[in-house]
């Protein structure tokens, strides 16, 4: 019995948890809020938006992916890391072609909220405007490159959720890109409008055509309460209906 | 349609070789790549059909890798070196002859097909640069002259082997070489390249237990000699402890670090050394198969050590109850790589010998506990296995007479650059940075590169810091550069190696080195502010602690360490504080947009000499 829960610090905070479970769903289940995009609960962890970076032991590490164990100390609030999480989400807002104010997914999408959160008003890089492809090819759905952030989670739900390997990432370095599992986009796949996959994207990059602005600016998801406001609240109650996986 | 069918039947048999095995995905794309010249959406499509995965898996991998291409590319493909090294020796008018010659810029096949003209990274060559890969055979030591006469000599006989009328010293004369590499071992040390009794340290091992391989390893204190210096070991003990199996002992002949070129001899002189401390380590781990992944670019010793491998198993040193010991099982395999510098990284050699795109993968877990396929995995270095063969042999305290207190026995450096002498020396660690440019002739060295791009540029007031863990570590690469070189043309030359050689992954890696080279540009451009030393120091700090392999946590530190110790470069960069204009606002650029869409030059006027706009001009804009 003693051999499955492990305690732990976070933020001074004594922590109980699962053995297994990483900082992050320990965390958030003790009620203690780290920023992810990329994350998403149910799903293999990703590990590659990195703003869920913590100090364990003095050491940077992914909370998404590390897994808990007696006698950490971790960092999560701190000033230090709330800088590291400013520079990561300013990097991703230069490195496509954001613009909120156009974009459909405007008060739903969670780049948008984080920046929020962090108070960036506009990023200290410069932008570098890169040519993206956009695939309108499909009858239903919307792939616009412009503003993806690589965070794998179509990859991911295509494939463990919905069972079919839609998507996948082509290319490397500042080139890599998401892919379709077709020569013909996004139209000659078998991705159906109702799949998870589309409704997973954190970002204006996967969008379900015809359905825009049903919700008014105003009313929409971060307008109501700002991102992560959900896990303190409830502490150890599960998050709201958010995961494919429930 | 004919054509058609005939390249679905081509691709399947070459799927079959390989056991329609999706493990072996980057053999089966690598040979389709030769078969074809590249990858053709057809030939995708069969590969996912037969190895039953999908095919934007398969297009992941072929568009992750230098080698691999989808777009037909010539039947020559000749790869120039862009390394920094090669353009201290003359690339720049080598890349201009061929493109002279061949009458196409770099990325262009020629219009008959038949000459593809590509750029790569370091290929392991800098001792005789400049040098190029024609396909798989390396040409050294290029100029001007002897590009026009090889260029010739292909448009008449298309087989580049027939480029090598010379071969090279030792090995690189075996008929199953024949290379014009040359070793240039110039200090050769008692540890690797003394005179021994072949398999002496495997006969000993398998005198003791695992167990007490184990502890001798522990014993003589050897650390990883790839760069990152984990203790051997240790990291054996963990393997072996690690539940499961079965278990692999895989070797990482992947030395991309620009200007690391050791392996390579060690490949070509010490095969047998290498191979028996593989074997040494999967006795000591319990692994049954071992792998040697192999850079795409040294696929010229491919040959070779299969033919020693071979020979081994012929020598009962592999295979069955090797030795004659009872249930000792064991052999090797090579997987060749398809250029890809993040692939030495551990996770992602792994990740690239199951086929796969060479994404690191994250940790923990480590290979010890899942690795290859999952399985508790070992990666150990080239040398690192070819010393604890040494190890076993001679004895933990042989090897702990050289050395420092942290740092353990001898360690073979790949010099270059601006030296007399450049080559492999092995030297005891410990030895001073001044010392080691003694002994290469580096008379009028203005900063010297320890340890490659992810290591440190040296001042000359720290020469006399000492070639270790604990001072100057470095996975062998020293790179001098006389005093005349322009080093922040070298740091965002060596930036643009990161941007092309990350895998893209994580963010800070992906965008942040991007980012820091756009900076480190600008100043050089003149446009450079105050502030940017620190925005640069900033930018550097969140990449490197954010990260999630070493390719991110250390591409950022020679614009760190030249940020301290040769901050003057910068501080000269800084755009001069009496014009107008904040120097990085760069009105030329800014203005050319709208000149060209009103058709005419702005009444803004600059001085031609100067790069900047200067200050008699009127400031009517």
């Amino acid at each position: 019995m003693q051999n499955d829960t492990v305690t732990f610090v976070i933020d001074q905070k004594e922590v109980r948890a699962r053995r297994g479970q990483t900082i992050l769903e320990a965390a958030e289940q003790a009620g203690v809020y780290i920023p992810r995009l990329c994350h998403l609960k149910g799903l293999t962890p990703h590990g590659s938006c990195r703003v869920c970076t913590v100090r364990v032991n003095g050491r940077y590490q992914a909370a998404c992916t590390y897994p808990v164990a007696d006698d950490l100390v971790v960092e999560n609030d701190t000033e230090e890391l709330r800088t590291l999480r400013r520079d990561l989400l300013e990097m991703l807002l230069v490195e496509g072609n954001h613009f909120c104010m156009f974009c459909e997914k405007s008060g739903h999408c969670e780049l948008q909220a984080l920046a929020y959160r962090h108070s960036i008003a506009a990023p200290k890089y410069p932008h570098l405007w890169p040519r993206r492809e956009v695939d309108a090819s499909h009858p239903d759905v919307l792939l616009d490159r412009n503003r993806c952030v690589l965070c794998g989670r179509c990859v991911r739900v295509s494939r463990d959720v919905d069972g079919k390997n839609v998507f996948g990432f082509v290319g490397r370095g500042p080139h890599r890109h998401l892919g379709v599992n077709s020569r013909r986009g996004l139209g000659g796949s078998d991705l159906s409008a109702d799949d998870q996959a589309v409704t997973v994207c954190p970002v204006g990059c996967l969008l379900r055509k015809r359905t825009a602005f049903q919700v008014p600016v105003g009313q929409r998801r971060f307008d109501r309460q700002p991102i992560g406001a959900e896990v303190g609240a409830g502490a150890g109650s599960p998050q709201p209906s958010e995961s494919p996986m429930q | 349609m004919d054509e058609n069918g005939a390249t679905k039947a081509a691709v399947q048999a070459i799927c079959r070789e390989h056991g329609n095995d999706r493990t072996r995905m980057l053999d089966i794309l690598r040979d389709v790549q030769r078969r074809f010249g590249f990858v053709s959406d057809e030939a995708m499509d069969e590969v996912a059909e037969v190895t039953g995965c999908a095919r934007i898996d398969v297009e992941s991998v072929v568009s992750f890798y230098a080698f691999l291409s989808d777009r037909p590319q010539g039947r020559i493909v000749i790869r120039l070196c862009n390394d920094v090294v090669d353009e201290l020796k003359g690339m720049p008018e080598v890349a201009a002859a061929f493109r002279r010659e061949l009458g196409i810029a770099i990325g262009e096949t020629t219009s008959d097909g038949f000459f593809t003209l590509a750029e790569t990274p370091c290929i392991g060559m800098c001792d005789q640069a400049p040098a190029v890969l024609v396909n798989d055979v390396v040409v050294t030591d290029l100029d001007p002259d002897r590009v026009r006469r090889i260029v010739h000599r292909l448009r008449y006989n298309p087989d580049p082997s027939a480029l090598v009328t010379e071969v090279g010293d030792g090995n690189n004369g075996h008929p199953l070489v024949r290379a014009m590499v040359r070793n240039n071992v110039r200090r050769a040390g008692e540890v690797i390249f003394s005179d021994r009794m072949a398999e002496a340290g495997l006969q000993q091992a398998l005198r003791l237990t695992p167990e007490r391989v184990i502890e001798q390893v522990k014993q003589s204190k050897l650390c990883g000699r790839g760069g990152a210096g984990f203790p051997t070991g240790r990291k054996w003990e963990f393997t072996r402890a690690a539940q499961g199996g079965p278990k692999y002992i895989i070797c990482n002949a992947d030395e991309g670090e620009p200007g690391t070129f050791k392996d390579r001899v060690l490949l070509t002189e010490r095969p047998d050394l290498l191979f028996e401390g593989m074997t040494i380590a999967a006795y000591a781990i319990g692994a049954s198969e071992g792998i040697l992944y192999l850079r795409g670019e040294y696929a010229y010793l491919r040959r070779f050590l299969e033919h020693v491998l071979e020979e081994r198993r012929r020598a009962g040193l592999l295979g069955q109850s090797i030795l004659g010991v009872d249930g000792f099982d064991f052999d090797i395999r090579i997987q060749l790589g398809a250029g890809s510098y993040v692939c030495g990284e551990e996770t992602a050699l792994i990740s690239s010998c199951e086929g796969q795109r060479g994404d690191p993968k994250n940790r923990p877990p480590f290979p010890a506990e899942k690795g290859f396929l999952g399985r508790p995995t070992c990666v150990n270095n080239v040398e690192t296995l070819c010393k604890a063969a040494r190890i076993l042999e001679e004895g933990p305290d042989w090897f702990r007479q050289w050395g420092t207190e942290s740092s353990a026995g001898t360690k073979l450096l790949s010099i270059s650059g601006d030296c007399l002498r450049p080559g492999i020396y092995e030297v005891p660690f410990g030895v001073k940075l001044s010392d080691v440019l003694k002994l290469c002739g580096a008379r009028d060295a203005g900063a010297v590169l320890v340890g490659g791009p992810s290591g440190r540029l040296v001042a000359p007031a720290d020469f006399d810091e000492r070639i270790c863990f604990e001072e100057l570590p470095t996975g062998g690469a020293i790179v001098v550069f006389d005093s005349s070189r322009d080093l922040l043309r070298i740091v965002s030359r060596y930036l643009a190696f990161f941007i092309d050689e990350s895998c893209g992954h994580c963010t800070p890696c992906r965008v942040g080195n991007v980012l820091l080279k756009e900076r480190i540009d600008r100043l050089r451009r003149g446009q450079g502010e105050r502030s940017d030393l620190e925005y640069l120091e900033r930018l550097a700090r969140t990449i490197q602690a954010t990260s999630r392999c070493g390719l991110g946590q250390t591409s950022p530190r020679l614009v760190e360490c030249t940020l301290r110790d040769f901050r003057s470069l910068y501080e000269a960069c800084l755009g001069r504080p009496d014009l107008e204009l904040r120097p990085s606002f760069d009105i030329r650029a800014a203005l050319r947009e709208s000149e060209a869409l009103v058709g005419r030059d702005s009444v803004y006027n600059w001085n031609e000499q100067s790069e900047l706009p200067c200050r008699t001009t009127p400031s009517r804009l």
